[in-house]
């Protein structure tokens, strides 16, 4: 790449015309684009995520979103966008550092840079508009960001969009990202007709006039970007082996609660979990669905109990703060043993905290956060397929097992878009009918199996098995009974259940060697980044491997086997722990992260944790510099 | 009707030649205390059970916490007695996917009107065929003694000793102010007659009916409608032919006011305190949305479901 590079106060330089390009022939490559709220950035970034994806690459993509609806413009905060990573072969996660950026103004750029996302060498394709602006104030504002970035070797390449957009439509702040997108489609040299295609699909409700711009739009930026630009970037494609789809996780968990046959989804309003709702509103009742827009968290998942109770497994949505709010319903369905999902899109927390930013910290709170015992099914997909596929497995162990099912998702895969295999479904994801025949004679609604705590549930409409559920203490019969005998084989036998389902599940699978000095386990969204660090840290050497739960609660079998093969375990996760070097921490008293603390507690192995809360997701770079340091402790940390 | 219904209308078929008496709708014996107005309000709801002839299996009894929500307890229909304040959202969601079952509320003064306002309201608002009873004695009975949203100003309980401070809460007025409330109707545990026909009312209205139910707890508010028990000129019965009309209380009850429940602002009014307890249909109105119905969309086939699904996934196509 050549070295247009602009340095403090100096004027943008002209991008040189009509250049012969240069390819850069590369099997990965992370690219941003970055605008102010509203610009549209994310649509131009999901665009050619999904492009690419139909086109061959790997890919996946990160919102990055203000907290905001509207922050103000041209500051830092109000920074919003994507950023793609694709590749030639599968991608599993965003990457480190961007290689190429689009942006809107310096600012949004600014903030990219101050949370050290771009890569020392990116190339930066920067609206030139506001170097030379009219407001002094602007042209300052430009000159101190390009001297704050003045260290780094970006190289800036100026484009005036709005100059460019302005020739085509009145308000270039709904068109630049158009023009930003036939840019990227030239320099990564995209299938226009299929880039057409999906702004037909993402705009199918706006008219043939709004259509159209979008598409001189794109045509304009490609155009520009043909004559003035000296370099493309080529990543190879490689056919997938099979039908794959492309989705986020919250269309996953949408179109995987339609597939699990449920037909009732009650939720209330949370960032991030909405979109799942907001899509679900569009489609559900083409499958005879309803989305019930509860009064509160609470409402919405006692409906959800009420149609689970009457015989249709249904299914809440929400995040922190909704969990927290759900909290006691969850208590009275593991007691009445109705089945019931929970989806928990987890955000950065305590409280309100980092709404639309991810985190893992309701772990804990998921598992724990009943008052009494209150024995349930926690599970974690780790990716947007799974996220899909999870919905019917939740379904299915909700009534196998008589309990709620919590499905712990984050704001990384909830925004974040991947391919994946396309999903086979049959009619038995869609699970059974009610039961509406007549019970048998002196059949119990707690008929509980004395050795695995499973019961048969009688359902209201089956003739002869009239009961009343119950959240006080009861027998088989749901009598309330309040003495010792009655309540210790209630406790027994919910909990039993969960003995019975770690039974059937498969140990986990080592990725790497099942022996080493270091093996790191992660939950959730980091499933990626993690196995990428590790296969980076084994090709220089290092004896590291890492370990996936699916299964929170109850955890999967054979961990303590697997422990035993390495000379350290340390979880990596996305929830704050103390930092053993902080001001007054000791082996006693730090707090750890939390799948860290509840591995110590099930195997008595002196699990250590490496966690950040930066609300991004993590890159594998840093993880993989936490494995070196682990392993150069070479024990304790 | 919403969803699936084959099998119940395999069962519904065997309704014809079934019958039941009030016993088959009695549960184990009520462990309420002697004189506790629930007493009166289990006895008239079996009395309607088994005067509408609801079969036992088809028919649900949701109850938050307290002692009136004991209630599915002591009868042989399904029960579902579930958390403080929460029974309504439950009741909705059952009606949301089985509007084949017969759905009735029981709730406390401190169930409905305080822990589970919110969704008092808005279940208002939702309009769900189902009857909602309220039995208001204006006490937290079962935690012993409490102050209610309901208690008089001037009550003394263990919370305000030196009498409740604030005006007793309106639930009738509350109710009537609900955008798309459907029917709103008071009455009392001392006049079986006038609660009978008060549940049958609310039974065969078309959405949402809000029964207030006056009683009181022998414990703690056993005074509560001393007066109004032995005077009958405290009463006002409100007699309309689209409302409750008892005629056996004619003679005893002379304060008879005609009132249309189709009136919402004379409904509103009446239902503004002014020294007298009028008892009878404040509101009623069936051409309001009811959620279930609006809501309802027909499930299509298994079959049909696969295929739009993989419709569905045909837009994610790569």
């Amino acid at each position: 790449m050549g070295s247009t590079q602009v340095g403090p106060a100096r004027e943008p330089v002209r991008a040189p015309a009509r250049p012969t390009p240069t390819t850069l022939s590369v099997t990965q490559h992370v690219l941003e684009i970055v605008s102010d709220s509203g610009e549209g950035a994310q649509k131009c970034g999901q665009i050619f995520g999904r492009v690419s994806a139909k086109m061959g690459n790997g890919v996946w993509t990160v919102e990055i979103i203000p907290a905001e609806i509207q922050p103000p413009a041209r500051t830092p905060p109000s920074a919003s966008g994507n950023r793609v990573r694709i590749a030639t072969g599968p991608v599993t996660n965003w990457g480190d550092d961007a290689n190429l950026v689009v942006a809107f103004n310096e600012q949004v750029l600014l903030h990219r840079h101050r949370l050290g996302a771009l890569a020392g060498d990116a190339v930066i394709l920067i609206e030139s508009m506001w170097a030379t602006h009219e407001d002094p104030d602007i042209r300052r504002a430009w000159a101190a960001a390009m001297e704050e970035m003045a260290d780094c070797a970006y190289r800036f390449i100026p484009v005036p969009m709005e100059e460019q957009c302005l020739t085509v439509v009145d308000n270039p702040r709904k068109g630049k990202n158009m023009f930003a997108l036939g840019m990227l489609a030239w320099i990564y040299s995209r299938d226009v007709a299929r880039i057409k295609e999906q702004i037909a699909e993402e705009f199918r409700k706006k008219s043939k006039e709004v259509f159209e711009s979008n598409v001189a739009l794109l045509d304009l930026g490609y155009r520009w970007a043909e004559e003035h630009l000296d370099f493309r970037i080529e990543v190879p494609t490689t056919p997938p082996a099979g039908p794959m789809v492309v989705m986020n996780g919250n269309q996953a968990i949408a179109v995987g609660g339609i597939a699990a046959g449920m037909e009732l989804c009650a939720m209330y309003p949370i960032t991030p979990a909405t979109s799942a709702s907001h899509y679900l509103s569009e489609i559900f009742e083409r499958f005879g669905g309803v989305v019930h827009q509860a009064e509160d968290e609470i409402a919405a998942i006692g409906a959800a109990i009420g149609a689970s109770h009457a015989g249709k497994v249904a299914f809440t949505i929400t995040s922190g703060p909704g969990l927290a709010l759900k909290t006691e319903f969850i208590g009275l369905a593991v007691m009445m043993e109705i089945p019931l999902v929970i989806v928990d899109v987890q955000r950065g927390g305590p409280s309100t905290g980092l709404p639309t930013k991810v985190e893992q910290s309701d772990l804990l709170a998921a598992i724990y956060g009943q008052t009494g015992d209150a024995p349930h099914v926690v599970i974690a997909p780790a990716t947007m397929g799974e996220c899909f596929t999870c919905m019917t497995t939740a379904r299915r162990l909700a009534e196998a097992f008589r309990t709620p099912v919590i499905v712990l998702t984050d704001a990384n895969l909830a925004t974040g878009v991947q391919a994946f295999p396309r999903p086979e479904i049959t009619e038995a994801w869609l699970g059974s009918p009610p039961d509406q025949g007549p019970v048998a004679q002196g059949a119990k609604p707690y008929a509980w199996d004395q050795e695995t705590g499973l019961s048969r549930r009688i359902l209201p409409g089956q003739l002869g098995g009239m009961y009343t559920a119950t959240g006080l203490s009861h027998d088989e019969d749901s009598h309330v009974g309040y003495s010792p005998d009655v309540h210790e084989r209630g406790c027994q036998m919910r909990s039993r259940k969960m003995a019975v389902l770690h039974q059937m599940l498969e140990p986990p699978v080592v990725h790497g060697e099942p022996k080493g000095d270091l093996l790191v386990v992660g939950w959730g969204s980091t499933l990626g980044a993690i196995e990428e660090a590790v296969d980076r840290a084994r090709a220089e050497g290092l004896k590291v491997s890492s370990l996936h739960l699916r299964f929170l609660e109850p955890l999967e079998p054979g961990l303590k086997r697997i422990f035993k093969g390495f000379k350290q375990v340390m979880t990596v996760e996305i929830n704050y722990s103390d930092d053993p070097a902080d001001p007054h921490i000791t082996d006693e008293n730090r707090r750890r992260g939390q799948l860290s603390w509840l591995l110590r507690a099930n195997t008595l192995v002196d699990v250590d944790c490496w966690t950040r809360v930066p609300g991004e997701p993590l890159r594998p770079g840093d993880i993989h510099e936490a494995m070196r340091a682990a392993v150069a402790r070479g024990g304790r940390a | 009707m919403t969803g699936y219904n084959t099998c119940s209308l395999l069962s519904c078929a065997t309704d014809d030649d079934r019958s039941w008496d009030m016993e088959d709708y009695a549960g184990p014996v009520a462990k309420w205390c002697p004189g506790c107005g629930d007493h009166a309000v289990l006895t008239a709801v079996e009395r309607l059970l088994e005067a509408e002839q609801l079969p036992p299996e088809r028919t649900m009894f949701v109850s938050g916490i307290g002692c009136s929500s004991r209630f599915p307890h002591y009868l042989r229909t399904y029960g579902f007695h579930g958390l403080h304040g929460r029974a309504l959202p439950v009741a909705t969601g059952i009606r949301l996917r089985r509007p084949d079952l017969h759905v009735f509320v029981v709730m406390g003064d401190g169930d409905c009107c305080s822990i589970g306002a919110g969704h008092w309201i808005h279940t208002t608002r939702y309009n769900p065929k189902m009857v909602a009873l309220m039995l208001d004695n204006g006490v937290y009975g079962l935690t012993k003694n409490q102050t209610s949203p309901t208690s008089p100003r001037g009550l003394a309980s263990y919370t305000q000793p030196r009498g409740a401070y604030l005006p007793a809460l309106n639930p009738l007025t509350a109710t009537l102010g609900v955008t798309n409330a459907s029917f709103v109707a008071q009455t009392g545990d001392w006049l079986p007659a006038h609660l009978l026909a008060t549940l049958r009312a609310a039974y065969h209205h078309h959405g949402f009916a809000f029964v207030r139910i006056l009683q009181r707890c022998p414990q703690y508010t056993d005074d509560l409608f001393k007066e109004a028990m032995r005077n009958p000129d405290l009463i006002e019965l409100l007699v309309h032919p689209d409302g409750v009309n008892v005629p056996e209380l004619e003679s005893l009850y002379k304060n008879q006011r005609p009132h249309d429940p189709s009136n919402l602002h004379e409904a509103r009014r009446l239902a503004e305190p002014d020294g007298k307890i009028r008892l009878g249909v404040f509101y009623r109105n069936e051409d309001l949305p009811v959620y279930e119905e609006v809501r309802n969309v027909p499930v299509p086939a298994a079959t049909e479901k696969l295929a739009l699904l993989n419709t569905e996934l045909d837009r994610y196509a790569v």
